[in-house]
């Protein structure tokens, strides 16, 4: 026998900070699912596993930390570093076995402290070291790094080494975002098995060999991905650090709070790091729903802007044609004035509120309120015309993004998911992987058209004719993997549709009429591909025409809310951004309110935006920065944005989940709940609210959809990656994991604010008492464990809410009146379309029609004032079917004239066979050449004519639209 | 210096076809690429890649792991002077730094016009003719700074261009892969149709008939795959350069050059370490 010393490691008293009860207690991703299990020794103590466990993960399971460097738990082990090295006895004596390689097997002994596991993890630690420069103190992960951390608990205290270290160049661009420093690094492959297996873009790779073995990229070609950052984040040793973040502040010094993501509608969780009252970073939290730790770069580093110097910082009042500024009283008595004039006059000449997904959901219903009670109105609309029919969107049958992920088959209907949501694009690319089918459905390449089982191109316009004939069966490919599906589901839906809106240059109605028809389809869910931050949470607290707060029908609840508003709501639904340019536009509208909409940049339609914003005769701007749209306005009101303020999201699950506040707004700038409260007030409504407490108290008691979505739910452990709503969509909630407790350094500092919502929600000191530090109690939400999830939505029970606002206590006790009778029904899927080939398939009539998608990084204003990221966005150019450059005898890379009754672009012409024949596609939102000047919102799709440049012109290629 | 030539893609699609992964064909289609314009060039790795579905820097990645490859360019002859410990006793320092003032180079340097690159090398495998080098990976045994002038000298001359190609050129062996029927690969589906071999000095048997392969993705086993040999030269044969010992191109050992200038110095007078000792 194999004589094993058991330390007692008096030696090592230092333990990593991420040694703690929250980084175990965990499983893997994908834990085999065998059922069987085996039996195996670990430090004297006898445990069980499910067979095909790594020893690393049973070992996290038992709360026992092997130290580690290359293993990353969402990604395949490789065995690299050597550091997890342990002890194993088995048939064949002892021997030494990285843990992270070797799967538990039955009668195993493992050490993790015996004398030969601790004389390996020094030898490692040793080697590890021999080239490293131990330049701690003027490196940035110092404080937060593993490898320090892990050769302080587990290294050999001294080496042997006395030769010279290795030099290198330092730093070196790998992009303009990602630095790397050679000499630090230590070989692990955690970004590089990054890029290749989580991103697919293998843009980094090992080169050289032996001691000069180094991370690099191609000469000509940087490491510009889009999920660049993760690899800085996921490094364990400062070789790689974000350019955002280098030499701005040290570990220690960060204070941070856990929140999520507003960059898109995929809500990645994040921890919100800052010093000095300055955000400094993001890091990804591994939630298991929704982002397994990942961000985007866009995602990751556009809190640049949040500390930009061009925030606005004070109210401001037209006056001629500047606008200066003034007091809030000033400013908000001005906008309630011009609003209440306008609200008054009545159906001639009405209020309009566009905007509003910027705003979290406790904001977003303020404003639905005081748009239907003050300024008596429907004309509300969050999607500024790149979304779909709020109905179709919020009425169609949901999907979780772990259900699309399990799905045997998804199909995209929406724009490109790498550009608009890169990190569902992650998780459908993951599931891809995994066997997967995706079926794409596009008016040209994606993103995952690589990972796709079939792409089918269809002409702008054309989405529903393809849809019924994919569904008649006529393309036979597409039917077998449908047939397959239904088979295969495993509890979930068999189909997921994500839908979006693939281009912006053909009607959102026409695809809604291609999600009607796929409703049909058996076993079919559909998770919204809809990107604009947080307009989820706008649509269900109600910004949308015809909807109101809970995804309730204005007519179905008009009744319930005139109670419970105490007012009445308006007649009719009112109209949707389109619309409201429109009518704006012929001077039907006296008040506009932008909240945190930028039509001229963004709505589809430039030239339609132009016209509106300059035909309505009062407008008010509720907004961060000074956009174009903004600057037009008659009253500027300055919003704190996200990281400055609590609040809550709503992702395109339906997922609500936490905003955390770090840091405080420049200037005076007001969450924009704070604004409706004071607009209404001065407007004759006093809604009574005085913390976003009060309003969510509100919120979970009258809408049905967010019954028992209580605030110290979300603050729980099940409720810390988010809630989708109605509580129970997506199944039954699991506790928040760690799995990787080096990837987000320093989080489990966020575990003491998230222990206590009284602290995390700041107001009402002591109010919450109740709470303890045990998670398991802190899982309030009405009836701890939600067993019936979709009755607790359809047929809310009055006593779910009464229950919890008596937990609340008095001072924040929902609205007296407690609902009488049941909620408002929420919207139904709508009628599905007839699932056979329509005769209504128009007829291809040769004109050349245009398509226009989003990229990610494009001119929006948070990239703007994001210095890192201003400059990343692509040149615009006329992508153009090679039949067509053909026929119309164009040049690749020649300037072409591309027109349309709005205005008219100079591109130089890319050829791009993904197209379908006689379409162009222009890229949306580009500075200097926005497709917003070619597109005509009014009509089903826009016809283009191509003409070829004068070679005098050529250089001045850009926008020469109205 | 640029991708590869459509002749040399072909080559490269064949390479492709006959393996169940793409990217098993990488360091082969290096050589063709290397033998193509003597070093690996940026636009050549990239096409390597758009023709195996890899990054640039996967390729180059790979390439860079292995010293014979090289991703700058190199003289038309790259010289390596083994240094390592049998020929260091006979003498290997002293002929590098010979080589070095010669040339007029340090190691990793390239001559002006282009003719040489030095390299100093670890073990060559060629011990027995200590001190050694290599020249386009063709071994030259037996050196001193006189030899090595000659030698040097000899190659810009062209007297050797028989024995030594321009780098890159792996071997002047064809291995073209075999069908077994024209216009079939051998994956069936999985690659792309190689022309009917019309060699007359075919090593295989005719081709075999064709067996439909049901799953497709099987690999092309030696059996199965046609041989074609068209050489004068291995790459292996050790070349007795003016006087030294080594092999001759039949692989049979010499002792001294034809002419019987066998030089007084020190490979006869010491050097019966090896076969002459034995003879």
């Amino acid at each position: 026998m194999t004589q094993r010393v058991e330390l007692t490691r008096k030696d090592r008293p230092y333990t990593p900070p991420y040694v703690t009860q929250s980084a175990v207690g965990t499983s893997p991703p994908n834990p085999p699912a065998t059922g069987e299990t085996v039996t195996f020794t670990l430090d004297g103590q006898e445990r069980t596993a499910a067979k095909g466990t790594l020893i690393i993960t049973a070992a996290d399971e038992a709360g026992v930390y092997i130290p580690r460097f290359c293993y990353h738990p969402r990604m395949k082990p490789v065995g690299m570093c050597r550091m997890c090295l342990v002890e194993v006895t088995g048939p064949r004596g002892a021997t030494l076995m990285p843990a992270c390689y070797n799967p538990v097997a039955d009668g195993m002994v493992i050490s993790t402290t015996s004398e030969m596991t601790k004389k390996a993890q020094d030898g490692v630690l040793e080697f590890l070291l021999v080239n490293h420069p131990l330049d701690c103190p003027v490196c940035d992960k110092g404080g937060e790094c593993p490898l320090q951390d892990q050769t302080l608990a587990y290294g050999p205290g001294e080496s042997r080494f006395v030769e010279e270290k290795r030099h290198w160049d330092k730093p070196i661009p790998l992009s303009t975002l990602v630095y790397l420093d050679r000499e630090r690094c230590i070989q692990c492959g955690r970004c590089v098995r990054f890029a290749d297996e989580v991103a697919g873009d293998p843009l980094i790779d090992f080169a050289e060999r032996g001691d000069t073995t180094e991370v690099a990229t191609f000469p000509t070609e940087p490491y510009a991905d889009y999920f660049s950052g993760n690899v800085v984040q996921i490094c364990p040793v400062g070789a790689l650090t974000a350019k955002p973040y280098r030499f701005r502040a040290r570990p220690w010094d960060l204070e941070q709070v856990e929140s999520t993501c507003t960059s898109c509608s995929v809500g990645c969780r994040v921890a919100a790091q800052a010093s000095s009252d300055e955000l400094t970073r993001y890091i990804g939290v591994d939630a298991d729903p929704v982002n397994w730790g990942w961000l985007c770069d866009k995602g990751r580093f556009d809190f640049q802007a949040v500390n930009s110097p061009e925030r606005l910082r004070a109210p401001m009042i037209r006056q001629g044609d500047e606008l200066v500024e003034v007091s809030w009283p000033e400013a908000l008595a001005a906008a309630a004035d011009g609003l209440a004039a306008a609200a008054r006059i009545g159906d001639g000449d009405q209020v309009a509120v566009i905007g509003g997904s910027r705003l979290p959901n406790e904001d977003a219903y303020a404003w639905a309120k005081l748009a239907r009670l003050a300024l008596r109105t429907d004309h509300v609309d969050a999607q500024l015309g790149d979304g779909l029919p709020a109905e179709t969107v919020l009425g169609l049958p949901k999907a979780t993004i772990d259900q699309a992920a399990a799905a045997p088959v998804v199909i995209t209907l929406c724009g490109d998911i790498k550009e608009e949501l890169p990190v569902l694009y992650l998780r459908l690319r993951d599931a891809a992987q995994k066997g997967q089918a995706i079926i794409e459905l596009s008016p040209s390449n994606t993103g995952m058209t690589r990972y796709s089982a079939a792409s089918l191109r269809y002409r702008p316009g054309q989405a529903a004719a393809l849809v019924r004939s994919v569904l008649a069966g006529e393309v036979p490919e597409v039917s077998a993997l449908l047939d397959a599906a239904a088979g295969k589901a495993a509890g979930g839906p068999a189909v997921v549709v994500v839908l979006g809106r693939p281009s912006l240059a053909e009607t959102g109605e026409s695809v809604a009429e291609a999600a009607r028809a796929l409703a049909g389809l058996e076993g079919v869910a559909f998770l919204s591909g809809l990107r604009r931050s947080n307009v989820h949470g706008a649509l269900d607290m109600g910004l949308a025409p015809g909807v109101l707060p809970g995804r309730v029908g204005l007519d179905q609840g008009r009744e319930w809310y005139s109670q419970h508003w105490g007012g009445e709501l308006p007649a009719a639904k009112g109209l949707d951004t389109a619309g409201i340019l429109e009518a704006a536009t012929h001077g039907r509208i006296g008040g506009l309110v932008l909240l945190g909409a930028d039509p001229l940049t963004d709505f589809p339609d430039g030239g339609a935006a132009l016209r509106g914003i300059a035909q309505a005769r009062f407008v008010v701007a509720v907004d961060t920065f000074l956009t174009d749209s903004v600057r037009k306005a008659d009253v500027v009101l300055p919003a704190a944005t996200y990281a400055e303020r609590r609040g809550t999201f709503t992702n395109l699950e339906g997922r609500v989940s936490r905003l955390g506040q770090i840091v405080t707004s420049p200037g005076s700038a007001w969450p924009d709940w704070m604004i409706a409260v004071e607009l209404a007030a001065r407007m004759g409504h006093d809604f009574g609210w005085s913390s976003l407490e009060d309003i969510w108290a509100e919120i979970e008691a009258v809408s049905p959809l967010h019954a028992g979505v209580s605030y110290d739910l979300l603050s729980s452990r099940e409720g810390r990656d988010g809630v989708p709503v109605p509580l129970g969509a997506g199944g039954a909630l699991r506790i928040a994991r760690r799995l990787d407790p080096m990837a987000d350094p320093g989080i489990q500092s966020t575990e003491a604010h998230l222990i206590s919502p009284t602290e995390f929600f700041g107001a009402g000191a002591g109010r919450l008492s109740a709470f303890s530090d045990a998670p398991a109690e802190a899982a309030t939400g009405p009836g701890g464990d939600e067993a019936e999830p979709a009755s607790a939505a359809n047929a809310p029970t009055p006593e779910t809410p009464a229950e919890s606002a008596s937990e609340s206590g008095p001072d924040t006790a929902p609205p007296a009146e407690s609902p009488d009778g049941p909620r408002p029904a929420m919207l139904a899927a709508p009628a599905a379309g007839p699932a056979t080939a329509s005769s209504s398939a128009p007829a291809d009539t040769g004109e050349l029609l245009l398509v226009s998608g989003r990229t990610l990084w494009d001119g929006g204003t948070a990239l703007a004032h994001s210095p890192s990221l201003a400059g990343l966005h692509p040149a615009p150019t006329a992508r153009i079917h090679p039949d067509d450059v053909a026929r119309l005898e164009l040049t690749a890379g020649a300037a072409v004239r591309v027109s349309t009754a709005r205005g008219s672009l100079d591109l130089p012409v890319t050829v791009d066979p993904s197209l379908a024949p006689g379409t162009v596609a222009v890229t949306f939102n580009l500075p200097g050449a926005s497709a917003a000047s070619l597109i005509d919102s009014r009509s089903e799709c826009t016809a283009v004519t191509l003409s070829v440049v004068p070679a005098r012109s050529v250089d001045s290629v850009g926008g020469s639209g109205e | 210096m640029a991708r590869l030539t459509p002749a040399n893609e072909e080559r490269a699609r064949q390479l492709i076809a006959l393996y169940p992964h793409h990217r098993s064909a990488l360091i082969p289609i290096l050589h063709i690429l290397q033998g193509q314009d003597g070093y690996l060039s940026e636009d050549g790795m990239h096409h390597v890649g758009e023709l195996l579905g890899l990054t640039a820097a996967e390729v180059r990645g790979t390439a860079t792991f292995y010293d014979m490859f090289h991703v700058e360019p190199v003289g038309k002859y790259v010289v390596a002077v083994c240094t390592n410990i049998a020929c260091m006793l006979q003498g290997a320092y002293e002929l590098l730094e010979a080589a070095e003032d010669q040339l007029g180079i340090a190691p990793g340097g390239t001559t002006p016009d282009g003719m040489f690159t030095l390299e100093d090398a670890e073990c060559l495998a060629l011990c027995g003719n200590a001190p050694c080098a290599t020249v386009n990976w063709r071994f030259f045994g037996d050196l001193d700074p006189e030899r090595f002038a000659q030698l040097t000298e000899d190659l810009r001359a062209g007297r050797l261009d028989a024995e030594v190609p321009p780098h890159g050129v792996l071997s002047r062996v064809d291995r073209n892969v075999g069908l077994r029927a024209a216009g079939q690969s051998v994956h069936g589906a999985g690659g792309p149709p190689v022309p009917a071999r019309s060699g007359q000095n075919s090593a295989s048997p005719e081709p075999l008939a064709v067996e439909p392969d049901a799953d497709g993705g099987q690999p092309a086993g030696p059996h199965d795959a046609g041989v074609e040999l068209r050489t004068t030269l291995s790459t292996t044969a050790v070349i007795a350069h003016e006087g030294g010992r080594g092999l001759d191109r039949t692989g049979t050992r010499t002792t001294a050059a034809p002419d019987g200038r066998n030089p007084q110095g020190s490979a006869d007078s010491q050097g019966s370490t090896d076969s002459q000792g034995q003879e």
